[in-house]
């Protein structure tokens, strides 16, 4: 019962991935997440799953999502720490969740309850 | 540990001319909610106006500050409300 409808980081899935370069030549997870926010138009990364959230602050833009009625592709960023990191340096925002919509960051937690409450976050995931 | 004072302080110290009301949430130390207004957020978007507030913090955040949840306003938007 996920709203995700494939996996977005399936390199993340747990199948072994092959290194075929050092890391300093490639950075597949960078890579990953930046293919994931370009291929999905609306897309979470959050503490858990949309059925499951692992933080209040991740639960709460789940709810405005699934309030709206948006389909979301969504990746759990806690399997591993890489995957936090490398978000954070593509999108120059500290905290999770963080919402892309169209390939842009949107906002965390507070931007998205603001804009959901003045119905400005429907217009933006449009 | 980190008191709300703390972080109003840092905050009204970098972002000229800003003026912060911080609350420990938790009176953990460590999740802080702040609505901060500068006239500095004049002309910047939303994400842009958190930014500056969350660089004040740099790698704290999501570190020794684990969540700083924050409402950004220019002064112009309060006289008008």
């Amino acid at each position: 019962m996920s709203s995700s409808p494939s996996n977005p980081l399936p390199m993340l899935s747990g199948e072994p991935v092959p290194v075929a370069a050092p890391v300093e030549q490639t950075n597949p997870i960078r890579e990953a997440i930046a293919q994931a926010i370009a291929e999905h138009k609306v897309i979470l990364f959050m503490k858990g799953t949309p059925d499951a959230p692992a933080c209040g602050f991740s639960a709460r833009t789940v709810a405005a999502l699934q309030e709206l009625d948006v389909p979301f592709a969504a990746v759990d960023i806690l399997p591993d720490p890489r995957i936090r990191q490398e978000l954070s340096a593509i999108s120059n925002w500290p905290t999770i969740p963080q919402l892309f919509a169209g390939g842009e960051l949107v906002g965390g937690c507070d931007i998205v309850i603001e804009m959901y409450e003045s119905g400005e976050l429907a217009q933006a995931l449009l | 540990m980190a008191s709300a004072e703390d972080i109003r302080q840092r905050i009204e110290a970098a972002i000229p001319g800003a003026s912060a009301e911080v609350e420990d949430y938790t009176g953990g130390g460590d999740h802080f909610r702040a609505t901060v207004t500068a006239a500095a957020f004049d002309g910047r978007s939303r994400i842009e106006q958190h930014r500056l507030v969350y660089e004040v913090f740099g790698a704290e955040i999501g570190g020794e500050i684990h969540a700083l949840s924050l409402k950004t306003q220019t002064p112009s938007k309060i006289e008008t409300h």
